[in-house]
């Protein structure tokens, strides 16, 4: 690996509550994570998996610890940036369990939005979300409102949505726990592809064990604390 | 792509039945705005109609409307003799009860003379009145028809012509006849024994030959107000130029409806702004889990804010135009006179707007306190 991390963390530690409530859900996490790598996140319930996914998403602020995204310390002991949402906006792609489609806009319309909001004209906006859903297989179904769609198709415009402002970086929480393991072995492979042509680097947190196979590297939580990876693909 | 568009879309019904209400709600509001504007002219309306410039009255009062005011018949022989006259006429007042195809109505009998200051004007049927007896022109409000007979004191009427919108300020329609079938009506009405006793007095028919006011038309150029000054001279008589007459017949009725509708105005602003607010606020609740998502992804707080503004603005507007054009539509059928003013509208729609920004208030403040990450959860 010779590009810099995309995601570089450093003494991570995020607790809930004080006292006799307290939950550390991180524990001195540190981690790299390289373009172009798909790396999966695994671990009993509760051991802070969606914690992570939320700090690396800048929507969740740790106690401690510092962080890089695509070189730029964004964290350190606090929040250096005031527009985490601009950062968001234009770094970050969110893929979510619950598809979380707007429900009143149709699927192209779903996956052009985060173009708009980043300012893209929407003529442009709406070539690129048609081009988009293409990619990932579902053009035929750019018309159709989120109520209309099955698991897969819906799942299939949220990563349309999550890669239409070309992240370097795209963060899913189990995104194929609504699937059957098929839909879920095209869901993943779409993943890779866009990781492998993007060079996006791609976080998936998973319970899924049929699909441990198509990641480049999984990474273990127990308890908030990050164990070694598991597993190197070839 | 506009979001507050889209979302509305979306839930339709709930939002045009939200809107069907409101509009009733604001076409009432204007309807009183109107009903009010109606109260004002009609009290004007019949000073307005006799085209005077300035109306002599009896010494000391304000009347003939406000206060009562009785003159020598032959006032207006002195007045008309005034420089700076080109018309004067004198005319009686008188509150009549008439029965008319078995039921009873309340009349104001003008009694003026033909073909000068007073008599009845802008006709919309029939003719003026050309002869000195037994013809009347009445409003419409009275509901008599062109030709039909009306029974005033002892003598029967013929209606010859028809005017609109010509009521006293309580709202009885007007009357018009001669003045001297006037006069002969406010001797008839008047109690027996009086009438016995001026009967006996030889000479008293010349004290029923009184006015209640004369009506000048002055000569272009001629200031109304220095004119007033010199009739003034006379003790026996007042005068109240065009402008002060209409000052004291409106502002009785400005200062007891403008309060009543003022607050009912109000009242039914303070419901619109609960109902804008609770629809906006409960859309809003709807909404979280969409907020949420678009607060994740990196919309900025002003697409959030301008989505629930929208979307109340548009429910004020769309309310507002609907409730305007009902208004205007059904204008012919309410009961009583509505005067739709083009200001008034415009004021209306200001607090609209005013209300559709406050209602929202709850709405944007719940949204701004959803955190992106419960979008996250399940
Ligand atoms: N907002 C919160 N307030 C308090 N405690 C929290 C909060 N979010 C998470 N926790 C706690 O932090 C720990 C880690 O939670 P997290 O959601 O990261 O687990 P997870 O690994 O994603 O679990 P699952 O597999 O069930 O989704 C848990 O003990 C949880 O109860
Ligand atoms: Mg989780």
């Amino acid at each position: 690996m010779n590009e810099p991390a995309v995601v570089q963390i450093r003494n991570i530690n995020k607790y809930f509550g004080e006292g006799a409530t307290r939950v550390d859900a991180l524990r001195d996490v540190s981690l790299d994570i390289f373009p172009g790598t798909v790396i999966g996140l695994r671990g009993p319930s509760g051991s802070g998996k969606s914690t992570l996914l939320n700090v690396i998403g800048c929507i969740l602020e740790p106690n401690s610890g510092n962080m890089r995204l695509n070189g730029e310390l964004v964290y350190d002991g606090r929040w250096l940036r005031s527009d985490l949402r601009k950062l968001r906006l234009e770094k970050i792609g969110f893929i979510f369990q619950a598809h979380n489609l707007l429900p009143f806009l149709n699927a192209w319309e779903n996956v052009a939005i985060a173009q708009v909001l980043a300012g893209v004209a929407p003529a442009q906006a709406s070539r690129r979300a048609l081009e988009l859903l293409d990619y990932l297989g579902v053009g035929r179904r750019k018309d159709a409102m989120p109520g209309q769609l099955s698991g897969g198709e819906a799942q299939r415009i949220a990563i349309a949505r999550a890669l239409s402002n070309d992240p370097r970086i795209i963060l899913a929480d189990e995104p194929t726990a609504a699937l059957d393991s098929q839909r879920a072995g095209i869901v993943m492979d779409l993943l890779r592809k866009v990781a492998a042509e993007r060079r996006t680097a791609v976080i998936v947190v998973t319970h899924d064990e049929k699909i441990f196979d198509r990641f480049d590297h999984i990474y273990s939580l127990r308890d908030g604390a990050l164990e070694l990876p598991d597993r190197m693909a070839a | 792509m506009n979001l507050a568009l889209k979302d509305i879309r979306h839930s339709l019904g709930r939002f045009l039945l939200t809107c069907v209400g409101l509009s009733l709600l604001l076409g009432i509001v204007l309807a009183m705005v109107g009903i009010y504007r109606g109260l004002v002219l009609e009290s004007l309306g019949l000073a307005r109609a006799a085209g005077a410039h300035v109306w002599v009255v009896e010494g000391g009062t304000r009347g003939p409307f406000a206060e009562s005011s009785r003159l020598p018949g032959d006032t207006r022989d002195i007045v008309a003799a005034q420089w700076g006259v080109a018309a004067a006429g004198a005319v009686a007042y008188q509150n009549v009860e008439a029965t008319h195809r078995g039921a009873t109505k309340r009349l104001l009998v003008v009694g003026a003379e033909i073909g000068r200051p007073g008599e009845a004007t802008g006709l919309v049927a029939g003719r003026p009145i050309i002869r000195s007896r037994y013809e009347a022109v009445a409003d419409r409000r009275a509901g008599l028809d062109l030709g039909e007979r009306i029974e005033l004191g002892r003598d029967t009427f013929t209606i010859v012509g028809l005017t609109e919108n010509m009521v006293a300020s309580g709202g009885d329609p007007v009357v018009f006849i001669t003045l001297r079938d006037a006069q002969k009506l406010q001797f008839d009405l008047t109690p027996s024994a009086a009438r016995r006793e001026a009967a006996r007095t030889p000479g008293a028919i010349v004290s029923t030959n009184t006015v209640n006011a004369v009506l000048v038309r002055l000569l272009p150029d001629v200031d109304g107000a220095q004119f007033a000054q010199t009739i003034e001279r006379w003790k026996q008589l007042s005068a109240l130029t065009q402008e002060q007459q209409e000052n004291v017949l409106a502002r009785p009725v400005i200062e007891r409806a403008r309060r009543q509708i003022g607050l009912f105005t109000s009242l039914l602003l303070l419901v619109s702004t609960v109902i804008i607010g609770l629809i906006i606020y409960t859309m809003t609740l709807d909404k979280k889990k969409s907020i949420a998502t678009l607060k994740l992804i990196g919309a900025p707080d002003r697409t959030i804010v301008g989505l629930i503004v929208q979307q109340a603005l548009g429910l004020g507007l769309i309310s507002f135009a609907v409730g305007a054009v009902l208004i205007n539509s059904a204008q012919g059928y309410f009961p009583r006179r509505l005067v739709l003013e083009p200001a008034d509208a415009g004021t209306l729609f200001a607090a609209v707007l005013v209300v559709c920004l406050l209602a929202s208030s709850l709405g944007v403040r719940t949204a701004l306190k959803i955190d992106p990450a419960s979008a996250l959860a399940g």
